[in-house]
Parts: structure tokens; C-alpha cells; sequence
């Protein structure tokens, strides 16, 4: 830090986020499984317990920005390895919960490793990626920081949980910002665009689109406009690329129907609305829509958002807590919400866009990226778009580990800003 | 281009998500508050207290007693722990499972009834248990107590409504009790009252959490409605005590108002059989007895051929149509012969004889001869044939009769077209002369005749025969029954017919049971009847029949009884008669040798002929039923025998 030079903390983004634990702590106030209500500070109750969580994060935070801001480049690998133990220690000490071993105990508390691996990764993507001898146009750099990023989400899928691990991926949007060749995100979507379609239409329309658009772009790729974007126009390149895509296609969509078993399956297939099965697998999300659509446009006061005081939607304090902001404030609660999110999101890429250390950027892009997914795949199954996964809302859901671990994420963040004046390599 | 990738994704995904909140909170908010209402607001019926009925005389007959049913919500049970459950309930554990599949097949969302009908015993150590199972909770509910141990067949029962009762009446849910039979059917509707209902919110295990918009759209259920009825619980008793091990019926019917007195239908049983934990195999015992039909009421879905009391109408039309005098005699030399093969028979008496010895003495001889001459008034037969059914149905016979019991049958009174469509050729009056004995093709149900009686005992007129006297203790004033039916017969025509009818008591065939004191009018019948025995038509005993009225003028009681295979018409059915009117106008017995005999008498041992599968004689002289010990209700003993294995 440069002498003399006052830090500077973005308060538009402190104060979102105050503004989402809040909106998080009211929402699990009134979704708290019980029938008569005690006092907010109760801490045999669930709002209790948050709201000491909240009190924890508040003296996490102050450490955080009281702590010297080179610290979190400087020890990033060391977190990283910690965060890797203790991942790894959960095979040894871990304390199953819900048919997951993701937590140790804690007293009468639990810690769940996961929650802050998050942060630790995104250090340590920082950390390797902002070495000045070190480019993702280079193979074996990329091969280190997709492991860096893989390690920590292959040491969680076997817990299993198997949507914590799938938060990694957040890391592309950081990884695209540093320069990862645009390639790769087309495949990403190609990929992606190939899965959704088999399993929407037919195998079949699906090998004659993939053959078509070949031809075409072979045809194309022989027109003098457009050689220089796309490969030479040698036949069997783009024999090799159809016959990739359709064999992928082929695997993924045998891997659906014959690997996944039913319970996943059908999480994707109620989504596609190709099942209907409000009892079973599907009564998470109809339950979940009920009690949003009940919530109607202004919200229903505490004794009449009976899906929420009724219990109807399962661990609605936790990945559900969406659905009781629904019920208990209408659509102005909701929309509002995801315009707090958004406008946090904007403002952590802003923010990171700013930085001119490349360390921090790179870390914003992290925390933009896991902010995104985490709200993308948490309200779009909570909301009925997306199928069931079973991940937190940040700052919102109930839960301790969660909530310190995205408010040190957030906070490191708003440490490395205040400093981005002075803060250099 | 790098920069801007994040935040196009994260601003699409923003203006998804809006939309998708506006689908579901602005657009769909509706439908989907409507499924949260089913969710969460448990209905919890209300049930108001079934009415009470009364006999004519004010003293209870059927009140109510409490019993608690076992319910399930099937979707919000759970992994039911079935040991631990059936255990609880003291059922087994394959059938709770059975009952509890069932109950999910019907509906998941909605109650059904687990174990019903429990007594407040059986209850108490229940209702803290019960907590502990989710979905399971118990519904107190008011069932029928019987005060009297008769009359059965007449008040009917209640039962738990089945699938189409549902489906007809939105009213019902599953587990509901209605009437099923006898006045309770009739009336359902008023005694049923009207269920309210209470609104809860209610947690996703289906506890109650509180009053539904503070009991806001609440209703208060509505008590059902006290009826007094017209029976008469005493005279009821005596009719049933007389009746044990005999089948047949009796109606008494008070004249003036139409009030049915009386009606009894034998075999009965206990009404009690019909409630609690049994109930199932009772009325699977009372429904399936095919040989006493003891769910038949004999006496409204009963279709006899009438008999010698069908000849004072014959005398009546006679008298009507002019075509006889009181005065005219006919003669009678053992039978009339009519031209056919065999003369219609008939037994030592004086002749000739007119009107009113003529009914006295019932000779068939002089009613063939008068019935003759109403068919041949006319030019031809079918003529005659219909002015002789328009009389005869005048009085109310041929004809449901549109009385207040939610059985019966019409009887048949054939007219010129009944016979013309049987006979190929051309028919004449000697072919229909069964109908002047009351044989023939004639048929009428006790209900029938017992009106018919009404109607002599009014001198021409008839109130429709009811069941109803007072709802809620307010008389009933429905037209129906306060409108008098006149029948095509003048008064004046009456008071020779009833002399006869009062001679048969002074002098003719039921001079051995008159009662002192009471000038009583009457006409016994000894109906001739046939059955199918493998197959064979054979015939039986005859039975025995009575229809009187009394005093004769100021009549109280009109009265039809019916014996089957009892055989003379004095010798249980006049008995039967003599003693009701008795009770009923002076209120004690003094024929105590009469009542001697029918207590002491069984016509079980002529029932038990035609089953016995050897050849049997019929109309013995002297009465073969004899029997020192009938305290014994014979249903009750015929449920234990049978000891067929049922399902609840």
C-alpha cells in the first residue's frame, strides 16, 4: 500500500449487499419451520441463527479490510492448499448430513469446506494467471489453471454434491475475460446447444442440422471473404468435426438415458415440462411455484402466505428462500431482488474492469462469475426454469458457512477496489 | 468483446427471470393461489345432530349417540408405520394396508373413513396415540340410537354413502351417513340437517395451524329436523310380538286422518343390529337371507292376491252399478257353476242368501254370480271389465298409492284391455271370474288393502296413508295427505256392506274373535297360493287374511293383516286384527286367549315345507304349530347360524 493514500470502499456494492442479507433474513424469518413465532433474536430458531451468522460476518469483514491487502496475493496459494485439505479432510472427519458428507461439526454447528474453496480458488486463479510469464494461449499454463480450478470441484462431487462442484465453472467467465481463446466458448455452446437439442427433438433432425451447418460453413470456408476466420478448407477437418459433434451428441444422449438415473433425468424432464410428477420429484418446484404465484404482485402479509408458514416448500429457508420472498412480498420483492443481484453483479464486473492490477481484475471476474452462476442456477430452479440443484442463493439462504463464505469472497473484492489506486504488483 | 460477454448473459438471464416473475405473480398468480388454497385451508365438516323421531304419541323412538371415526389423509401420511398402526387400531395388519391403499386409490387429497364407528371406549385410548401418525386423525360423528328393539323395516337405517350417492349429490362426502331405507330415507333430507363446515390453514403435515381468515367464511351447521310420526310405538310393539315366527305384514290406519298406525313387517329385527362394529355382518345376514327376505317389507312391496276381502268392493260396485240389490238372494249349492269345467267351489252354508249373509258367510257362489252381472252391464265384457277396474281403483288399489315410504309396488287391477291382450279369442266374464273371490289375476299389496279398509270405514273417501305427523313438533299441512280421495261408490251404498262385514264378527266367519264391547267390522280371507318348488308349481297353505275396522261408526282403526300360509283367515289374522283394534281403542287386551294362541303358535314349521324337499300337506285341519318357547328373536339367531366370514 502506498503511503498515505486512503482506501476507498465501493459503498454501492456494501450496500446491495446489505441490503440482500437483509431481504435474506426476513425471507428465512418467515419460512422458519415453526409454527409460533419467538423472538428474532431466539437462537434456537433458525432466523436466530442467521442473524448470529450475520454478526460473525460482520467481524469477518472488518478483519478482512483491516488486514493488509497484498496478504491476498501473497498467501493465495497457501489458502488454496488449506481449502484443499480441508476439502480432502472431509473424507476423513466430515459429518453426513442429508446423504452428504460436506460438513465437519462444530460444537452444535456444522462447516461446510465447500462454501469457502470458492474464494480460495478464485485467489489462486488470480495468483497463477496474473504471473506475468503466464498466458492461456500457452497449453501447459491453461492445463495448470483448469486443474487448479478442477481440483477443488473433483474433491466435492463425491461427497456427493454434485452442485457445488458445477460452481467451478463459473471461473470460464474469468478465464474468457483473460484472454481464452474464443474457441473454447464456442465449443462450450455448441456443446451445450447439442445436449438441450437431443434431448428436445429427435436424434435424428439434430445429425441433419450438425451435417448442414458443416457443409455450409465448408462451402463458406472456401469464399475468399472468409478464410481468414474460419479453418483451411481441407474435407476431412470438417469430416472430423461432424462426426465429433454427432458422436457427442450419440453420448450424451446415451449417457442421459441410460447412465443418469431416474431422479436426475427427471429433474431435466419435468423442467421440458416432458413429465408431470407434482407429488414426486417435481413437488420441490411446484410447491415452489405455488407459493410464488400466491405471493401475487404486492405479497401476502405473515398469516395469510400459507405455503411459507405451512412448510409446504421443502428447505425453503435454505435453497428455497426465494420462494418465501415470492409468497411474503409479491412480485415487487422478487423483481426487486433480481434487480439487486444484477445491479451487484454489474458492479463487481465495473469494478473489476477498473482494477489496473491484473491480480484483481482476474479475482473480480472469479467473484462476478460465482455471484452469476450461483443466482442463475439457484432462482432458475426456485422459479421453475432449470432443473433441481441443490445450491444457495448467496447472502440470502440460511445457512453460515454460505453466507461467510460469498461475504469474504465479496469482501476480499471490495479490500482489493479500495486499493486499486495504490495497489500494484 | 471479451468485457461485454459476462454481463449480456447476466442481463438476459435478468430479463428471463423478470418475465418469468411476471408469468408466475401477475399472469398465473390466480391458478396458482387457488392450488395454494387447496394446500393449505383443510375443510373440517361440521356435523349437525341428526333429528330425532317420535311415535304419534310423543315418546322417543330413534335419537343419537356419539361415535368416533379413524380418517386418513393419504398424501399427507407419509411412511405409515403399519405395525405400530395396527396394533393402535386392533386390526390387521393386511387389512389396514388394504384400507389404506384403498382409501389412496379413491383420493389422496381427501379424508376417508379408516375404522368407523367407534364407541367412546374404543376412542379414548386412541386420541393421544393417534398424534403420533401424521394424516391420521379422528372425526366425531353422531350415529342413530334406537330406543325401541322393533319397527326396524318401517324406521330404516343410516349408512355410510357409497360412490354413486357422491356422484348424484354434491351434499355427501366419503364417510357420510344417510338414510338407506324406511323413514330414514324418506326424510333424509330433514333429518340430516345441513352440514357447516370450519376453514384451517393448515402445515404441510396437515396439522391445523389456525381459523382460516379468522373463521370468516365459516358456516355453523343446521340440526336436523325432529320428526313425530304417526306410528303408534305401542300398538307397533304388540303388532311386532304377535308377529314372531309368522312372515307377513300388518297395516293400521287411523280413517279420518290417513295417519298409518301401524305397520309391521315379519320377519323384523332389532334395529340396534344395524349399528356399531357389527353392523356389516348383520345387514350382510339381513340381506343375503333368501328364504325369510327379511329385507323386504311384505307389506308395501307385497303383492298378494287379495282374497274374500276383495269381495265387499265386488258388493260395492254391484251395489253401485244397480245390478244387485241388499235384498236379492242368490243361491249357492256348494259352488257356482259358471260353465267352466270345474264349479268355483265353496262351503257349507245356508242358502239362498242375500247381501249381507252373503258376506257374513263369504259364499263365493253369490259374489261369482253378482261380479257376473257387473262385467255382462255392459255390451261386452271389456266394457264391463273397465267400469269395474274404475271402481275398484277408486280405492286406491292397482296404484302406488303415493305414500310417504320410499318402497312399493303397484298391485295390478285388470281392466278390458289386460284380458284382451292375454286372450287370443273373444273372452267373457266366467273367464275373469276369479277376480269376484279375490283371486285371479287381482293383486294387492297389505299397504292397499289396509286403505281400501279406510276408505269402506269412511263410507266412500280416503286420506293418502302417511307416515309423517309433526316436523319439528309443527303438523304437517302438505295437501297430499289432508285431501280427501272419494271413491266412485256413494255413501249410501256403504252401510249395507258394512253390516255385512260387522255380521261377519256377530255371526260369520270371525265370530270366535270378537271383543267385547267393541262393535267391530270385518272379512276374513283364505287366499289360495302357489309356489315353484324344483320347478314345479305347487301349491301351499293358504294365507291368512284380515281386513277390519272399528267401532263401526265412529271408526279409529282401519287394519289389513296378512299371514302367509297361516290358512284361514280367522285363524291368525283375524286374531292378529281383533287384538290391535283392541289395544288400540281400549287401550289393554282382554282376549288374552287369542293373544295365548298367537304367542304360542309358530308357522315356521309350514315355511319349512316347501323347503324340506319331501311332499308336504297343506291346509291341515288343525294348526301344527304348537310350540312351548318363543321369546327367542329369530334374526338374531339366524346371524349367529349363518357364521359366514365377512369383509367390514
Amino acid at each position: 500500500m502506498a503511503i498515505g493514500d486512503k482506501p476507498k470502499y465501493d459503498f454501492i456494492s456494501i450496500l446491495i449487499y446489505a441490503a440482500l442479507v437483509f431481504i435474506g433474513l426476513i425471507s428465512i424469518y418467515s419460512a422458519a419451520p415453526v409454527t409460533q413465532y419467538t423472538s428474532i433474536f431466539d437462537i434456537n430458531q433458525v432466523y436466530g441463527k442467521q442473524l448470529l451468522f450475520i454478526g460473525v460476518c460482520t467481524i469477518f469483514i472488518i478483519i478482512i479490510l483491516a488486514v493488509e491487502v497484498k496478504f491476498y496475493e501473497r498467501f493465495a496459494g497457501l489458502i488454496y492448499v488449506i481449502s484443499l485439505i480441508s476439502l480432502a479432510g472431509l473424507y476423513v472427519l466430515g459429518k453426513e448430513v442429508n446423504g452428504a458428507v460436506s460438513w465437519y461439526p462444530i460444537g452444535s454447528f456444522t462447516f461446510q469446506p465447500s462454501e469457502f474453496a470458492k474464494f480460495a480458488t478464485a485467489l489462486a486463479v488470480a495468483k497463477f494467471l496474473s504471473q506475468l510469464d503466464v498466458s492461456l494461449k500457452n497449453v501447459r499454463d491453461f492445463m495448470i489453471v483448469a486443474g487448479i480450478i478442477a481440483l477443488p470441484a473433483l474433491l466435492i462431487i463425491p461427497q456427493p454434491d454434485p452442485g457445488s462442484a458445477l460452481i467451478y465453472a463459473a471461473f470460464f467467465f474469468a478465464l474468457h475475460r483473460e484472454g481464452l481463446s474464443p474457441w473454447y466458448l464456442s465449443l462450450g455452446v455448441i456443446a451445450l446447444a447439442l445436449f438441450l437439442g437431443a434431448l428436445v427433438i429427435h436424434i435424428g433432425w439434430i445429425i441433419l442440422i450438425i451435417l448442414s451447418v458443416i457443409v455450409f460453413m465448408y462451402l463458406l470456408s472456401r469464399k475468399r471473404k472468409h478464410k481468414k476466420r474460419l479453418p483451411k478448407p481441407r474435407v476431412y477437418l470438417y469430416v472430423i468435426a461432424a462426426l465429433t459433434c454427432i458422436a457427442y451428441t450419440f453420448s450424451t444422449s446415451y449417457i442421459f438415458n441410460n447412465v443418469l438415473e431416474d431422479r436426475h433425468r427427471n429433474r431435466i424432464d419435468i423442467v421440458l415440462g416432458r413429465v408431470q410428477d407434482d407429488a414426486g420429484i417435481g413437488y420441490n418446484i411446484n410447491q415452489s411455484m405455488i407459493a410464488i404465484g400466491n405471493g401475487g404482485i404486492i405479497g401476502k402479509p405473515l398469516e395469510e402466505a400459507t405455503q411459507t408458514r405451512g412448510g409446504y416448500v421443502p428447505e425453503q429457508h435454505t435453497d428455497f428462500i426465494f420462494s418465501a420472498v415470492g409468497e411474503v412480498s409479491g412480485l415487487l420483492g422478487t423483481s426487486v431482488t433480481i434487480l439487486l443481484f444484477i445491479f451487484l453483479i454489474y458492479r463487481v464486473i465495473i469494478m473489476a474492469e477498473r482494477q489496473r492490477n491484473q491480480f484483481a481484475r482476474i479475482y473480480g471476474y472469479g467473484v462476478a462469475g460465482i455471484f452469476f452462476l450461483h443466482f442463475f442456477v439457484n432462482v432458475g430452479m426456485v422459479i421453475g426454469l432449470l432443473p433441481t440443484v441443490g445450491i444457495p442463493l448467496p447472502f440470502m439462504s440460511y445457512g453460515g458457512s454460505g453466507l461467510m463464505g460469498f461475504t469474504i469472497l465479496l469482501f476480499i473484492f471490495i479490500k482489493l477496489d479500495a486499493h486499486r489506486m495504490s495497489y500494484e504488483h | 468483446m471479451r468485457k461485454l460477454l459476462l454481463i449480456t448473459i447476466v442481463t438476459l438471464v435478468g430479463i428471463i427471470f423478470l418475465g418469468r416473475m411476471i408469468y408466475l405473480q401477475l399472469i398465473i398468480s390466480d391458478e396458482l393461489s387457488l392450488e395454494a388454497e387447496n394446500n393449505s385451508v383443510k375443510t373440517v365438516f361440521q356435523y349437525p345432530e341428526r333429528g330425532f323421531i317420535y311415535d304419534r304419541n310423543g315418546k322417543l323412538m330413534v335419537a343419537n349417540q356419539v361415535a368416533y371415526d379413524v380418517m386418513v389423509i393419504p398424501r399427507e401420511t407419509g411412511e405409515v408405520n403399519l405395525t405400530a398402526l395396527s396394533k393402535l387400531l386392533k386390526i390387521e395388519k393386511s387389512r389396514l394396508e388394504k384400507k389404506l391403499a384403498d382409501a389412496s386409490k379413491w383420493s389422496r387429497k381427501q379424508a376417508s373413513v379408516i375404522i368407523p364407528q367407534l364407541t367412546q371406549e374404543e376412542y379414548a385410548p386412541l386420541q393421544e396415540q393417534l398424534r403420533k401418525f401424521p394424516g391420521f386423525y379422528i372425526q366425531r360423528r353422531s350415529l342413530r340410537k334406537y330406543l325401541v328393539d322393533h319397527s326396524a323395516s318401517v324406521l330404516g337405517y343410516i349408512r355410510e354413502v357409497n360412490q354413486r350417492t357422491i356422484k348424484k349429490d354434491d351434499y355427501y362426502v366419503q364417510g357420510d351417513l344417510a338414510g338407506k331405507s324406511g323413514i330414514e330415507l324418506q326424510y333424509e333430507k330433514e333429518l340430516r340437517g345441513k352440514k357447516g363446515y370450519k376453514k384451517y390453514t393448515r402445515d404441510h403435515y396437515g396439522r391445523a395451524i389456525e381459523s382460516y381468515k379468522n373463521g370468516a367464511n365459516d358456516v355453523a351447521p343446521i340440526a336436523g329436523t325432529d320428526l313425530t310420526v304417526t306410528l303408534d310405538k305401542e300398538l307397533q310393539e304388540y303388532a311386532e310380538k304377535l308377529m314372531i315366527n309368522k312372515r307377513g305384514g300388518i297395516v293400521a290406519i287411523e280413517p279420518k286422518t290417513g295417519e298409518i298406525l301401524t305397520l309391521v313387517t315379519a320377519p323384523n329385527y332389532d334395529p340396534s343390529l344395524l349399528m356399531g362394529r357389527d353392523r356389516s355382518k348383520n345387514i350382510n345376514a339381513i340381506l343375503r337371507d333368501t328364504i325369510r327376505l327379511p329385507d323386504v317389507n311384505r307389506v308395501l312391496q307385497g303383492q298378494y292376491a287379495p282374497g274374500s276381502p276383495f269381495k265387499v268392493i265386488n258388493a260395492l260396485v254391484g251395489l253401485q252399478e244397480g245390478v244387485v240389490t241388499p235384498q236379492e238372494r242368490f243361491s249357492c249349492n256348494h259352488g257356482y257353476n259358471y260353465g267352466g269345467k270345474k264349479k268355483l267351489g265353496c262351503h257349507a252354508h245356508a242358502s239362498p242368501l242375500a247381501l249381507n249373509r252373503g258376506i257374513a258367510e263369504s259364499c263365493n257362489s253369490y259374489f261369482a254370480q253378482v261380479y257376473r252381472r257387473i262385467i255382462e252391464s255392459e255390451n261386452t265384457a271389456p266394457e264391463g271389465m273397465d267400469i269395474w277396474h274404475d271402481h275398484v281403483t277408486s280405492f286406491g288399489l292397482g296404484d302406488y298409492l303415493g305414500y310417504d315410504l320410499p318402497v312399493g309396488q303397484p298391485g295390478r287391477i285388470p281392466d278390458g284391455d289386460y284380458y284382451t291382450s292375454q286372450y287370443k279369442y273373444k273372452w267373457y266374464a266366467p273367464t275373469t271370474i276369479s277376480n269376484a273371490i279375490g283371486q285371479g289375476e287381482v293383486a294387492v299389496t297389505p299397504i292397499q288393502l289396509a286403505n281400501m279398509t279406510a276408505a269402506i270405514a269412511n263410507r266412500g273417501f280416503y286420506y293418502r296413508p302417511h307416515i309423517i305427523k309433526e316436523m319439528n313438533g309443527a303438523p304437517i299441512s302438505n295437501e297430499k295427505y289432508t285431501t280427501k280421495n272419494f271413491t266412485t261408490i256413494d255413501a249410501k251404498h256403504f252401510e249395507p256392506v258394512i253390516e255385512g262385514m260387522n255380521e261377519v264378527y256377530k255371526t260369520g266367519t270371525a265370530k270366535y274373535v270378537q271383543i267385547p264391547g267393541i262393535e267391530i267390522c270385518g272379512k276374513t280371507g283364505t287366499v289360495e297360493n302357489f309356489a315353484k318348488i324344483n320347478g314345479e308349481k305347487k301349491q301351499l297353505t293358504d294365507h291368512s287374511v284380515f281386513i277390519a275396522f272399528a267401532p263401526k261408526d265412529d271408526p279409529k282403526i282401519a287394519i289389513a293383516v296378512f299371514i302367509e300360509n297361516g290358512y284361514w283367515g280367522s285363524r291368525y289374522a283375524a286374531k292378529i286384527a281383533s287384538l290391535l283394534i283392541e289395544k288400540h281403542i281400549k287401550g289393554e287386551i282382554t282376549r288374552t286367549d287369542l293373544e295365548n294362541y298367537l304367542l304360542t303358535h309358530s308357522l315356521e314349521y309350514e315355511y319349512a315345507k316347501r323347503i324340506s324337499n319331501k311332499p308336504f300337506n297343506i291346509n291341515e285341519a288343525i294348526d301344527q304349530g304348537l310350540i312351548t318357547d318363543q321369546k327367542e328373536k329369530s334374526l338374531q339367531k339366524l346371524v349367529d347360524s349363518l357364521q359366514i366370514k365377512f369383509l367390514d
